[in-house]
Order: C-alpha cells, then sequence, then structure tokens
C-alpha cells in the first residue's frame, strides 16, 4: 500500500503506465498534474552538456578563473531551463473541443482546450498525434484551442489517439511532454462516389411519381451544371454565352419525396458502395432542396429535409453495421 | 520525439539576437586577432546580417567549404602553424562565422550559440579584466535570449530578454555555489601549446641600454604588496630581481643561478612582513624587499640572494615574506664568485679604465673608491632621461665623458664598469624601486614602471653593499619615485597634478586587486582557506561534493518555489474528494469515470453499510461546498477531518 502511494509520484514508474499499459481515452477536463509530466534533455541538452564538459576542462588546463565562472553560470542555466520547462507544461486543464464530422478522406479537426489559470503564460505547446502537428500559445489564466487535423480513411467513428503535449520552451535544451487522450471522436461519413441521382420511380406506398425535375414549374434561375444534372435542363442558349455550362434551377411546390433504398440497389454492389452511393444521393438531394428519405436493412429514416435531417441520415450511413 | 522539422526559414528577431551575440563574442578578440582575420569576421558577419535581413540566400555548401580551406591557410600563414592557443583561438573565430552563416534551420542556431558560449570563454586566455568579464556577461546573456526566441518565435525581443535575464539570475546562486565548492584542481592537465604565455611584460634576464626606460613607460601592474608590518619608507623599497654579473661591452647578462643550502644574511633590527601578490611574468623569480629572510615553501634562494620560484610563474600567485632592511650579505662571495664580478670584456672603454685605474693609484681603499665614484656622478652633471641618446660601442665612455644623459641602466651599467677597472668586485642588479600605497584598500602597487637597476659592491667588511648611482646623481627618483624625476614623456595617469584621474585610477585599482584577489586568485590554496574559515574542518573533495550537492538542491528547490508560486492547484475541497475517492476505490469500489458524486455515494454507501453515515456527511459537504453558492473554511475542515477518518 505504501510502496505503491511512493511509486505513484516516481516519474519512471508513470511513465511505466501510460507507455505500456493499454490506456483508455479519458472523460472530462484532464489536469496535468507533476506525476503525469515528464522531462529528459533534448539532443541538443546533451550536446550543451558535453560542451561544458569542453568548457570546464579547458578552465582547468589554461587556469581561468573567469572560466570556471562562465561555466559553472552555465552550467546553472541548464539546471535552472528543467524548472522552467517543467514549469511551462505543469498544471494545464486539457478537455475536448468541438470536432466536426467530415467525409472519409478529408482531415477531420480536432479541437482540444488548454486552460491556463496560473499567472504566467505557457509558450509554444507542441501536440503532436501521429502525423498531425499543432502549436498553441496559452497566455496566464486564459483559455486558448489548438486543432490537430487527422486524415480520415474509413467510415465511423474514429477516436482520437493518444496525444503527446511537448515544450522546450524556453531554452530548447529540455523537453518536457505528457500524455493526454481526451475522449474525443469524429464521426465519419462513408465517401460519396460520383453518381448522379437515380431515375425516378414510382413509390411503391404512395403511387405518386416522384419528380426528378425539381419542380418544373416555376423557373427560379442558372446554376452551374453538375454531372448529374439532367441534359435536358441545360440552358444551352446561356451556356453559348458563358464559358461554362449552365443549369436551368427551378423551385417548384410540385416537388414530391425521393427515396434512397438500400435494397434497390444493385445486387453486385458490396456494403461500402452501397454506402458511399447512398451518401452521394444524400448530399445531392440536399444540396437540392429535394426532400428525401433513406431506407436501410432494419432503418428507415422518413422524408424530410434540411440541415439535421441530412445529418442524420448521413450518421447511420457512418455508423452501419451490416 | 521526433524533432519539428523546421523546413521554414528561421525568424528573424532570434536570429538578429544570435548575430549580435556573435558580435559581441568576437569584437574584444579584435586587440590580439590578426588584423586580416578581424576584417574577414567583420566581412562574414556584415554579409549575414545582410542575408538576414532578405537580400540574397545563403552561401552553397561549395562556397563554404572554399571560404573554410581560404581562412584555414590564411591561418596557417599567419601563424605557421595551425596547432596552439592562438591559431585555435582564430579558428574557432573563423568557425563561429562560417557555421553562421550556413544556419538554415532550429538544429544550427543551438550549433551557433554553443559556439558563442566557447568563443566567450576564449577571450579569458588572454585577458580576465571586469570589463571583459562584463562584455561577456552581456554576450551570454544575448545568446540565451536568442535561443528563447528560436524556442518561442512569436514572442517579443524584450520578453526574450527578460526570460533569459530572469533565468541568468536564478543560475547566480548555482554558479556561486558551484564556484566556492567545486573542487578545485592545479592545472595543467597536460602540456600547454608554446604560446600560451606570450605576451607577459616585466623584467628579463638581460638588461642593454634602454630596456629599463621602455618597461618604465608601462603602466601595467608588476605586483602588488600587503604590508602586515608599517610600511617601511621610499628609500628602503627596494624589491630585488635578477642579478646580472657578465658584461660584453653592451649588455648585461644573469650569471649562471646557484642554489645553495646556506645562505648567509645578518640581519638587524625587526623584520618587515608582508605579502605579494604577483602577476605572471613567465619568469621563475619572485621580487622581495632586499634582503629577505622568510621565503614561501615553494621559493628558493639563489646565492645572489635572488628569490625564484620552482616552475616559470604563469599565474598570478600570492606568497608570504619577510625580509630586513638592516643586513650584511656575505654569501655569494667564493674567489670564483668574486673573480667573476671583476670580469671586464677586454679592449672597451678605455677612459673609463683610466680614470679607475686613477682612482686604485690614489685612494687608499675599496670604501674610498666607492665613495669617489659617487662623488664623481654627483658633481659632472648627468642628467637622468627617459630619452636618452643612443650610444656607440664603447657605451661606458660615451655616456660618462660624452652624453652624460642617461636612465638608471646607464648609471648602474658605469658605475660597475668603473668598479670593476678599479679592482673592486661589483654586481648590476635589477627590480623595482618604490611602490604607489592605494588609499582605497592599503594595498602598494608596483608598476613595470617602477622598474629600476642598482649596484652592488664586495666590501670586505660589508659583505654585498648596495649603491645605487642613480640616487645619488637624482636623489628625488628614490624619494618620491619616477614621474617626480622624469615628469616629461610619462603616460598622463602616471604625472603628478591630476588628482581626480588619480583617485578614480586608485578607486579602479583596488577594485581590480579585490577582482584579483577573490575571482581570479581563488585556487586550491585559497578555496581550502575560505573552507576552513567557514567551518569546514578538514575539507575533503568528498565532503565538498557533498555540502555542493545539498546546497545547490537546496537553491534549485528555492527557485522552483519562486518559479511555481503563481501555481493555482486544485482547491483543498477537491483534494479531499478525491482522497476519499481513492480510499474507495482501493476498498474495492472504484468511481466509474461518468457517475456524479451522489450515484457513487449511493453505491458506497450500499456496499460498505458501517460507514454510510460518513459517506452521507462527506458527500454533504463535498456536494455543498463544490456545487453550492459559497464555502467556508469550518466545513472544508470538517470535510479533512471526516475524509482522514474515513476507513471503510
Amino acid at each position: 500500500m505504501k510502496l505503491d502511494r511512493v511509486l505513484q509520484y516516481s516519474q519512471a514508474y508513470n511513465f511505466y503506465q501510460w507507455v505500456f499499459r493499454r490506456h483508455g481515452p479519458e472523460p472530462g477536463v484532464v489536469f496535468l498534474a507533476q506525476r503525469r509530466v515528464y522531462i529528459l534533455p533534448t539532443r541538443h541538452g546533451f550536446t550543451f552538456g558535453l560542451a561544458l564538459i569542453l568548457m570546464l576542462i579547458g578552465s582547468i588546463n589554461y587556469n581561468l578563473s573567469l572560466g570556471y565562472v562562465l561555466t559553472f553560470l552555465l552550467a546553472g542555466l541548464g539546471v535552472v531551463s528543467i524548472l522552467h520547462t517543467f514549469r511551462n507544461l505543469v498544471h494545464l486543464y486539457v478537455s475536448p473541443g468541438r470536432v466536426s464530422p467530415v467525409f472519409a478522406g478529408e482531415i477531420a479537426r480536432f479541437q482540444i482546450v488548454f486552460e491556463n489559470r496560473s499567472d504566467f503564460e505557457r509558450h509554444s505547446l507542441d501536440l503532436v498525434c501521429g502525423a498531425a502537428r499543432a502549436r498553441v500559445d496559452v497566455p496566464a489564466h486564459r483559455h486558448r484551442t489548438a486543432e490537430l487535423g487527422i486524415k480520415t480513411e474509413k467510415r465511423g467513428s474514429l477516436p482520437l489517439a493518444r496525444v503527446t503535449i511537448d515544450t522546450r520552451f524556453p531554452l530548447g535544451l529540455m523537453r518536457a511532454w505528457s500524455y493526454v487522450q481526451p475522449d474525443m471522436r469524429a464521426l465519419v461519413y462513408p465517401r460519396p462516389d460520383t453518381a448522379p441521382l437515380p431515375i425516378p420511380e414510382v413509390d411503391s406506398d404512395t403511387g405518386d411519381a416522384v419528380s426528378m425535375n425539381v419542380g418544373t414549374d416555376d423557373f427560379a434561375g442558372l446554376r452551374p451544371y453538375q454531372p448529374s444534372d439532367s441534359p435536358r435542363h441545360v440552358a444551352w442558349k446561356a451556356s453559348a454565352r458563358s464559358e461554362a455550362l449552365l443549369t436551368k434551377f427551378f423551385a417548384g411546390r410540385a416537388s414530391a419525396e425521393l427515396w434512397f433504398d438500400w435494397d434497390a440497389l444493385p445486387p453486385s454492389m458490396g456494403v461500402e458502395a452501397r454506402l458511399s452511393r447512398l451518401a452521394r444521393w444524400v448530399t445531392l438531394a440536399e444540396e437540392r432542396g429535394l426532400r428525401y428519405g433513406l431506407r436501410l436493412p432494419g432503418t428507415t429514416i422518413s422524408a424530410g429535409e434540411g440541415f439535421q435531417h441530412r445529418e442524420r441520415c448521413l450518421r447511420e450511413l457512418a455508423l452501419y453495421h451490416g | 520525439m521526433a524533432e519539428p522539422k523546421a523546413t521554414e526559414s528561421l525568424p528573424k528577431l532570434p536570429l538578429a539576437t544570435l548575430i549580435a551575440a556573435c558580435a559581441l563574442a568576437v569584437v574584444s578578440h579584435a586587440q590580439w586577432l590578426p588584423l586580416w582575420v578581424s576584417a574577414a569576421a567583420g566581412a562574414l558577419l556584415l554579409w549575414r546580417s545582410v542575408i538576414a535581413i532578405g537580400v540574397g540566400a545563403l552561401p552553397s555548401r561549395w562556397v563554404l567549404v572554399a571560404l573554410t580551406l581560404a581562412l584555414t591557410v590564411g591561418v596557417f600563414l599567419s601563424y605557421r602553424t595551425i596547432l596552439g592557443r592562438d591559431p585555435g583561438v582564430t579558428l574557432l573565430v573563423m568557425l563561429l562565422f562560417l557555421k553562421l552563416l550556413e544556419t538554415r534551420v532550429l538544429r544550427d542556431t543551438f550549433v551557433a550559440a554553443f559556439l558563442v558560449y566557447f568563443v566567450a570563454l576564449a577571450n579569458f586566455f588572454y585577458s580576465q579584466s571586469i570589463p571583459i568579464a562584463g562584455l561577456m556577461l552581456a554576450t551570454v546573456t544575448v545568446a540565451t535570449a536568442a535561443l528563447v526566441g528560436f524556442s518561442a518565435p512569436r514572442r517579443s525581443l524584450v520578453d526574450n530578454f527578460n526570460t533569459a535575464g530572469r533565468m541568468l539570475v536564478q543560475a547566480g546562486p548555482v554558479m556561486l555555489l558551484l564556484f566556492i565548492l567545486f573542487p578545485r584542481v592545479q592545472g595543467p592537465l597536460w602540456g600547454l601549446p608554446q604560446d600560451a604565455y606570450l605576451g607577459m611584460t616585466g623584467l628579463s634576464d638581460t638588461m642593454s641600454p634602454g630596456a629599463i626606460s621602455a618597461l618604465s613607460l608601462s603602466d601595467a601592474i608588476a605586483f602588488r604588496v600587503r604590508f602586515e608590518t608599517a610600511t617601511p619608507p621610499r628609500g628602503q623599497l627596494y624589491w630585488r630581481g635578477p642579478v646580472m654579473t657578465d658584461f660584453d661591452g653592451t649588455t648585461w647578462r644573469v650569471g649562471l643561478p646557484q642554489l645553495r643550502r646556506e645562505m648567509r644574511v645578518d640581519v638587524s633590527g625587526p623584520p618587515i612582513d608582508y605579502e605579494v601578490t604577483l602577476e605572471p611574468h613567465n619568469r621563475n623569480w619572485m621580487f622581495a624587499l632586499e634582503m629577505p629572510t622568510r621565503l614561501p615553501p615553494s621559493a628558493r634562494l639563489t646565492s645572489d640572494y635572488l628569490a625564484i620560484s620552482l616552475t616559470p610563474i604563469r599565474t598570478r600567485i600570492r606568497y608570504e615574506m619577510s625580509s630586513s632592511p638592516q643586513f650584511q650579505a656575505r654569501s655569494g662571495a667564493t674567489p670564483d664568485d668574486l673573480a667573476a664580478a671583476l670580469r671586464l670584456p677586454a679592449g672597451v672603454n678605455p677612459r673609463a679604465r683610466e680614470l679607475a685605474r686613477e682612482w686604485r693609484a690614489t685612494l687608499p681603499d675599496d670604501p674610498a673608491i666607492v665613495r669617489r665614484a659617487i662623488e664623481f656622478f654627483r658633481g659632472n652633471g648627468f642628467e637622468y632621461t627617459l630619452q636618452p641618446p643612443p650610444l656607440g660601442r664603447n657605451s661606458v665612455d660615451e655616456f660618462l665623458f660624452g652624453t652624460k644623459q642617461g636612465f638608471c641602466e646607464h648609471f648602474a651599467s658605469s658605475f660597475v664598469f668603473l668598479m670593476r677597472a678599479a679592482g673592486v668586485p661589483a654586481r648590476v642588479v635589477t627590480g623595482y624601486q618604490g611602490g604607489d600605497t592605494n588609499p582605497v584598500d592599503g594595498y602598494m602597487v608596483v608598476r613595470q614602471a617602477d622598474a629600476h637597476a642598482w649596484a652592488e659592491v664586495w666590501l670586505q667588511d660589508g659583505g654585498w653593499t648596495r649603491v645605487d648611482p642613480t640616487a645619488a646623481v637624482i636623489p628625488v627618483r628614490v624619494e618620491l619615485g619616477l614621474t617626480a624625476a622624469a615628469p616629461a614623456g610619462m603616460p598622463l595617469l602616471m604625472r603628478n597634478g591630476f588628482s581626480w584621474l588619480r583617485s578614480l585610477r586608485n578607486n579602479w585599482d583596488a577594485l581590480t586587486n579585490r577582482w584579483n584577489q577573490w575571482v581570479l586568485g581563488y585556487s586550491p590554496e585559497r578555496q581550502l582557506e575560505v573552507l576552513s574559515r567557514l567551518g569546514m574542518k578538514q575539507p575533503s573533495w568528498e565532503s565538498m561534493t557533498l555540502i555542493l550537492f545539498w546546497s545547490v538542491g537546496g537553491v534549485l528547490l528555492l527557485v522552483a518555489a519562486w518559479l511555481l508560486r503563481g501555481m493555482r492547484r486544485e482547491d483543498a475541497v477537491q483534494r479531499a474528494w478525491l482522497r476519499f475517492c481513492e480510499k474507495l476505490a482501493r476498498a474495492g469500489l472504484e468511481r466509474a469515470k461518468t457517475e456524479g458524486p451522489l450515484d457513487y455515494a449511493g453505491r458506497a454507501a450500499h456496499r460498505f453499510p458501517a460507514s454510510e453515515a460518513a459517506v452521507r456527511a462527506i458527500t454533504e459537504i463535498y456536494v455543498d461546498q463544490r456545487y453550492g453558492p459559497g464555502s467556508d473554511a469550518a466545513s472544508l475542515d470538517r470535510l479533512k477531518h471526516l475524509v482522514r477518518e474515513f476507513a471503510p
């Protein structure tokens, strides 16, 4: 029992705990207590030590009193820099910030909030998580947010891996670091493919014709051509005058519901391909202001529109389990 | 642990600071570096500064290699070697500037900053004066501020200097402890290069006309003296240096120094005790008042009463001595010695020989001849000057009967020549005469300007007897010093009549002396002396290291406490609560990560029914104090107490 308590204050023990034991994410605010801040000299710190030894030998050999003074002053500087570097990191409060959903292949931006409740500024804190890096300064009694951009590959829920926070301030001779793993997950939507919106189908429930035409009643304007636009709506005359293809754009009350159905996709498509296709359709439909619904095995999201609806559909696709 | 890759160009402000540090480190080297090296260093510095403000690009590797080769060849041509201290320092300076020219990424800035520290240290080979120390402190501060700047590029210059200054102040006590307590070893650890001791001034082992007058123009300090007993009158202040016996017509040389076991000095009257702090002069002799009776352990007395050290004096040393002004010196008077003291080169100075023969023929004994010679010098209109006309082959004749203008070495040389020609054994003694007491700290300062030459004659009754022909001609030289005797041509500060300048110089000298005694002269012996005065009975390097360890540790704790004073810890309520949770966890009930205090307390009360009351009480106070509107000390105390007593 006693030994355990003593060990808790030993850097090596804590370091071992962090590095070699499975460590889950920590919820809430993480306080960087003394015992989870580690410190070691950098490569330059070792070079500095070597330089001091050479200077000491020179001072002894030539009986240079001021050589001793200079060497000892620099040695003192090196030792004091340990305290300064340690102080620059210890007793910070780290908490998870926002992370917006992204499509697979895009970069998820994890925001990590640092709070400095001390009376002095913290300089040049470097965050490293895999290939992602960020740097942040936190003034006294202030919050600052650092953003780690992590490249996503697969759809699903991407947890933030262990983040190393380190600092070499003020002299670069010492490196103090700590590990944190805030409980943060980025929602990664399936990567949309490049298919156009599906041809209107007869909805089995209502018997209405689902109009591909976004209401052909009122001509509302022109917008740049998108690959899925019907050639019938291309404004050929206007396009001839402009440099790019333009599509006629209608806003009609007669727009109907579009249903994206997992089972209606060709049987040859795999799970991920289907999800990609559906994600594509959801984004396209939302862009055009259509009403759409999503039908997955086991789940049905009734037709709707708007940002919330889109998020709901995409979340369902992202977290889909066969 | 990967280094953040610094492909972007370096931040401008810290880079400018680093360049300034390089300039500061090198500026005082300009005094001793060859002119072309200073010029090249200046050009490289200018080049790098221009690049730093965005004009042009850093030179390619090939240009740097070519520059390095060219500069190394230049150093070799200047010194005829690239080994040794001076070429080494020159190459170090070159290296610093070449490194500066290839400073592209963060790593290079560290190397450059460390080189600045080395170059700063190299300054101390040449001078360890207070101004140089101040300059190097400034250099270190600027270099450190540059390092701070590179590690936090967005900060302002003032902030960086502030941080660097603070860190140096905090490093100060550590430096002081290390300086006092670090076990000192007397260097050198190995042979030093040949040129390590160039440029030390002082008396030489030869004396030709003009040698001492050249030395007289130097304001440099030869040694300092602190008298334990009363300061003797100026007329007794003859500091004995090398004794010259061999004469070739123009130059006097010291004979072979001989160490004898038994040196006879018959003294009368109380001795004078004093401590000498001798500046290094790269010769063996140590200066003592005539005649030394007690020597420091490391010194020996030669047969001509010269105190010598067994090794050349290459660092400032301190030693204690006793002398007696009333003495009879009878050693060094074997027949061989006396014969050597009568030897003269053949065929020169016929008129002087003729005069001496005449004295021998007409006067009854040796003392009478000596008196007659003194009268001769006193009565024939001799003039004491720092700029005597040059003399030819028959130098003594020309001086005695022609120019009649001379400095002390002319008088001493001619007098000894006359004595030898008259058959009285005689020799030339060089050394220093006089010295100024600094009213600020009471130390007597003897400068190179006090260098003097006088004569010694062997008399049957009195032994070797001092005769100072210069004093006979110009008594004021001995009574008041050189400045009074030959005011024209002396450096401004050494002339009389500038009293405020002199007092300024006295203060500065006193400060320098204290610096020399306590900082530069902190030798292994002085360290032992200081430590035993501080109460360490038998300081060994083990005990010194132990004390060093604890005292540095203590200082660092203080610094850490000072640095961390601005920390806000978790508040006491939270700490007590966490301790409570810890106790429960050890009893097997761990709090779930997302579990609130009330839920957890509910579980705890259920699990440990015996301590239910305590759990409820603790949780109630905790929730009230933490989430309630206010907090009070009484509740906190009660919480702490409950948690302390709590045992599930």
